[in-house]
């Protein structure tokens, strides 16, 4: 099939160019210049999918981003696939394939109006919002048929192949829309000295001029508008983005535009190019010059493919050369669209005739049209049309002046394939409202318009309803200027082009035609074609009780597709307001979020994939790690040892050889990771001694001490050791998750509560490689290279010392984590990797073991040391942790803690308390996180008694051992408490002491 | 998103750069110890929600990380002022 309805001249196309591309795996020929709708058009391809709920044969409806059913599938391999393309915004290239993604398995075929019957019965408007209100089990039966049958496109099942930038900008004036108003605004603020970004959705500026016939300044309107262009292009500080829609506005004037810089020449960016750009633009001004979108009025089988939008008419015939059909009916209440007709008599293709639902419009195109021997019947509509899947007749009827009811008999069965109808202009108002502005009706326009806002907002023309050319180019110079003055400049004088203004007639506020029958027999008039929304289903909405807008939205899903509902939402409203006997305003108003089209996951994600997605944190020493062998697992940001299997071993084998290792002989890890906070300044103990739960006022130079911190509820949420370096001088260790978090918590407190306190705080994380030795063989291994004194009454548990450590400054802390005797050596960071080959040189003879996390979790948990964040979830006080012990009560300061546990629920009885669990069968392992209950024959739902917190094999005690929470636990060792697990076990285990090993501590004080 | 000045940065960088702490000007008790149960849950636990102006903590987390006072309209999302620690608003809801 050749391009049949092709005009032989005229339009932006290039006829020179013909470019080939697959529609629904057929091959057809469009020019350069199309835009997959005007080339599926020139080729008479009617439908383009299959309605959501009802099946319905669907066509091409607009030209634009408000398109509701030319919803594609693109791309020529699986990595290139987009799902949500709009034909009538897509470029054609040569080589594009794509495919209609409503209508499985084809649109054409009747096979699936089978399944859309069934899926029309089952789906009654209020779907969605019956079915999430009744069980869960339905929706699995209605989410097959629906998304086998509906679904909007899929997602590549490939990796993109592709690039995108995130670019951030910085200008005085932004102005969105490149038609005839915002031109003017950029043109008068560049010329008045302002940096201006200018964007626009097409592919070139010019807006709807691109596809009208009206001359400006005695030239065409293209040549004007490349006139224009290249004016701001020869401004080194004016930025052009055509292919860039503007998706948000966000508070403070912050926008979001999505660039298309690729897409219009293949599915994949040619190499070395990037496909798409987000940029994020931080505005002074703004200048909104949106434009207005055409409303199609809402009649009986308004959905059969060749019932059009009027301006999407003239816009396939003056800017695509194409003419979608061969006899037109026109239906207008205004006086615009009778240029519909003119350009379909132009192109030489019949005008059956124009439906006017005024009684006595006049006006200039009225009469042009009337000249030109076109019938035009007035005080009537097309109230229903017949065909299906492509438009065949119309039935016209009389109806009253305020377009509410048919009068007399519906007559003259015309026929036609075309329908084009104009209920007015819908100013795109979506970009105001997306920082919360409410959109305000206007009779004069019949319209929403934008509303107040506290952005540097400015608008001009037809956001403004403000339509007339004359009208519309003033108000662009206008803002402009405006923008200016309020910038500093001094505003310039845009001479304004001549233009012929056309006197026009008042247009009829009618949105909802009405039929013979009562709307609920009526013919199915659709509102919202996406998620087939007709009009009787607004009714029965309402009737419902569904009486605001927002519940009759969310009852229907009118709205809720990938357009938004820019072409229905205001329709539904009148039709809601109607049936409520309100006006718009009263019944409400809509209000748009972000994103104003689509956007790709890929223009959202940017370079952040991959290496870039998030920072990765390595300690000095590893590249020591990978090279042996190291699995590695992440905390936080890092990238911390798990465990080093030797060749063929299995984790657990891995684990259990250095879990012996080290307590056997000698044992190595890097402790890096975990948080440091150098704290100084006079009262840097007595801040201490406010936010630990414990006392630090003794606390000598080379002592460390462990201390317990929690929020002022009392609730423990990190600890490590803290130790004095001087006097005024402390070391502050944390979790490795916590750090940054514990230092703005201490910077909370100085700078809000105590700033009275002379106290400094400073991340020295970075600064430092933290390697820790353990076992009975470390203090032999590191006397081999240290210069400190390793005696054992002179450097004792919990002291610190400076020296070296193979010949490297060195702070030694003699504090243990495995019960074992230990040393943390500390030395500055890029020494780290030195003396960790160091210590393996001489460890060789002790047979000193590295390990990892996952054998420090197990060797601590054998001493009952709890790790804050996996035995504490922020429920829990020291006292339920059994860590008395760590709370100083004396203490002159009522520390951070200390009256949020002493609260009534915290003193009670029968809390959760952690306790040492033994399973009776000492092979098996409790999973982490299974919930204790004292009968396992209780019926379901048990009362629970608490949950494992840890839980490991320990190859040094020959057993399962594990931590948890018990109610009362402390109270009841020896009881017997039972884990019922999901696949049907019931495990009993013992409560006992959590410290499972060397109960008396002997073994760190050798 | 939100730009927001920083009185000791002393200009204007993007919310990526803050954190928000919450309702400014909610005092330790000096004397928590003497508090009743219901005196420090009011202290721990009870903050205003307001529909329009509201006073609250920011920290400059990847900037200076000095904290201070903000004062925002939760309904527009305005920043009407900006002010240290230790200092008041001169902005403030009426009534
Ligand atoms: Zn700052």
């Amino acid at each position: 099939m050749s391009q049949k309805n092709r005009l032989q001249s005229g339009g932006r196309i290039d006829r020179s160019k013909a470019l080939s591309f697959s529609y629904n795996g057929r091959q057809y020929q469009g020019y350069q210049g199309d835009t997959v709708a005007s080339a599926l058009l020139a080729n008479g391809v009617d439908i383009i999918g299959r309605s959501f709920k009802y099946s319905r044969p669907r066509g091409i409806v607009t030209a634009g981003a408000d398109e509701p059913n030319a919803i594609l599938q693109m791309g020529a391999t699986e990595a290139t696939q987009v799902p949500n393309v709009r034909a009538t915004q897509q470029e054609l290239f040569n080589g594009l394939v794509c495919s209609a993604t409503n209508g499985w398995p084809n649109a054409d075929s009747d096979m699936m109006s089978i399944l859309g019957k069934v899926g029309g019965k089952m789906m009654p408007p209020g779907f969605y919002y019956k079915t999430f209100m009744f069980p869960q089990s339905m929706w699995e039966t209605y989410e097959k048929v629906i998304r086998k049958a509906a679904g909007f496109g899929r997602s590549p099942l490939e990796n993109d192949p592709d690039e995108y930038d995130h670019v951030n900008q910085h200008c005085d004036l932004m102005v969105v829309g490149a038609g005839p108003a915002g031109l003017m605004a950029a043109l008068t603020a560049a010329r008045s000295g302002a940096r201006v970004i200018i964007a626009d959705e097409q592919n070139e500026f010019g807006g709807h001029l691109l596809s009208s016939r009206e001359r400006i300044g005695g030239k065409s309107a293209a040549d004007w508008v490349a006139e224009i262009v290249e004016e701001l292009a020869s401004f080194p500080d004016v930025m052009m983005l055509p292919r860039s829609t503007v998706n948000g506005y966000h508070d403070h004037n912050f926008l979001t535009i999505h660039e298309r810089r690729t897409d219009h020449i293949a599915d994949k960016a040619p190499t070395g190019q990037v496909r798409q750009r987000m940029h994020r633009v931080r505005a002074h001004w703004v200048v909104l010059a949106t434009g207005a979108q055409e409303r199609p009025l809402v009649y009986g089988h308004n959905d059969v493919p060749g019932c059009m939008v009027a301006s999407a008419v003239s816009t396939y015939i003056n800017r695509y050369g194409v003419v979608p059909g061969k006899q037109l009916v026109l239906m207008t209440t205004n006086d615009g669209a009778y240029q519909t007709a003119l350009d379909w008599a132009d192109a030489g293709r019949e005008v059956v005739a124009v439906v006017d639902t005024r009684a006595n419009p006049q006006g200039e195109l009225i009469e042009a049209v009337r000249k030109r021997g076109i019938k035009v019947i007035t005080g009537s509509a097309v109230i229903e049309v017949s065909g299906k899947k492509r438009v065949s007749g119309v039935t016209i009827a009389n109806i009253d002046a305020k377009g509410e009811k048919v009068t007399g008999k519906a007559h003259s069965l015309m026929s036609c394939d075309t329908v084009a109808s104009s209920g007015g202009w819908s100013p795109v108002v979506h970009l105001s409202c997306h920082t919360g502005s409410r959109p305000q009706w206007n009779d004069e326009i019949i319209g929403f318009v934008p509303g107040p806002t506290v952005q540097k907002q400015l608008i001009a023309g037809g956001i403004n309803g403000t339509y007339a050319l004359d009208k519309v180019l003033a108000e662009g110079v206008k803002a402009g200027q405006e923008a200016a003055t309020r910038l500093g400049l001094t505003a310039a004088d845009t001479q304004l082009p001549n233009v012929r203004s056309v006197r026009e007639g008042k247009a009829m506020a009618l949105f909802h035609v009405p039929h013979s029958k009562p709307t609920s027999r009526a013919p199915k008039q659709f509102v919202d074609y996406q998620n087939d929304v007709t009009a009787a289903g607004i009714e029965l909405a309402t009737r419902e009780g569904f009486e605001s807008i927002e519940h009759v939205k969310r009852y229907t899903a009118m709205g809720f597709g990938t357009d938004q509902g820019k072409l229905g939402n205001i329709n539904g409203m009148a039709i809601t307001a109607k049936i409520l006997g309100k006006s718009i305003p009263e019944t409400g108003t809509t209000v748009f979020r972000p994103n104003y089209t689509p956007i790709t996951f890929g223009a959202i994600a940017g370079r952040n994939c991959d290496e870039l997605f998030d920072p990765k944190r390595f300690s000095a020493m590893h590249k020591w790690h990978v090279e042996n062998g190291a699995k590695f697992e992440d905390v936080g940001q890092w990238k911390r040892p798990w465990y080093f299997p030797k060749a063929g071993e299995t984790m657990q084998q891995a684990l259990d050889r250095e879990c012996k290792a080290t307590r056997e002989s000698v044992g190595i890890l890097d402790a890096s990771t975990l948080g440091k906070i150098d704290i100084q300044g006079k009262d840097a103990r007595e801040f201490l001694s406010r936010v630990y739960t414990n006392a630090w006022a003794k606390l000598g130079v080379g002592k460390c001490r462990y201390g317990l911190m929690c929020k002022e509820d009392g609730m423990v949420f990190d600890d490590g050791v803290t130790s004095c370096l001087g006097e005024n001088h402390f070391l502050m260790t944390t979790t490795t998750g916590g750090a940054a978090g514990v230092l703005e918590w201490l910077e909370l407190y100085h700078q809000t509560e105590w700033p009275e306190l002379e106290v400094f705080f400073t991340s020295v994380t970075d600064h430092w490689a933290t390697m820790t030795i353990s076992g009975p063989n470390s203090r032999k291994l590191l006397a081999e290279l240290t210069d400190i004194d390793l005696d054992k009454d002179g450097f004792k548990f919990m002291d610190w010392r400076a020296g070296t450590v193979a010949g490297v400054p060195a702070r030694v802390f003699r504090i243990s984590f495995t019960g074992e005797l230990s040393f943390e050596i500390n030395v500055q960071a890029n020494y780290g990797l030195y003396v960790w080959e160091k210590l393996f040189e001489h460890g060789a003879k002790y047979n000193l073991t590295p390990y990892g996390t996952e054998t420090m979790h197990i060797l601590r948990a054998e001493k009952g040391f709890i790790i804050a964040g996996q035995d504490t979830d922020g429920s829990v006080h020291p006292f339920d942790l059994g860590m008395g012990w760590c709370v100083g009560n004396n203490k002159p300061f009522s520390y951070i803690g200390k009256r949020g546990m002493a609260r009534e629920d915290c003193v009670r009885p029968n809390r959760k308390q952690l306790v040492g669990l033994k399973t009776k069968d000492p092979k098996v392992v409790l999973p982490e996180g299974a919930q204790a209950v004292a009968n396992p024959k209780q019926a379901i739902p048990m009362d629970m008694l608490g949950h494992v917190t840890s839980s490991y094999w320990s190859a040094n005690l020959g057993r399962s051992i594990a931590m948890g929470f018990v109610k009362g636990g402390l109270e009841r060792m020896g009881e017997s408490v039972y884990y019922p697990l999901a696949d049907g076990r019931v495990i009993e285990a013992e409560i006992c002491s959590p410290i499972f090993l060397d109960p008396k501590g002997e073994r760190q004080n050798v | 998103m939100l730009h927001i000045y920083c009185p000791h940065c002393r200009e204007h960088r993007e919310e990526e750069e803050f954190h928000v702490k919450g309702q400014a000007h909610i005092a330790r008790p000096l004397d928590p110890d003497s508090c009743t149960d219901k005196e420090w849950g009011e202290y721990l636990f009870f903050r205003k929600n307001p529909r329009g102006l509201h006073h609250e903590i920011w920290y400059h987390t990847t900037g200076c990380r000095k904290f201070f006072n903000v004062t925002r309209d939760t309904v527009s999302y305005e920043i009407k002022e900006v002010y240290k620690i230790g200092e008041q608003p001169q902005v403030v809801a009426k009534g």
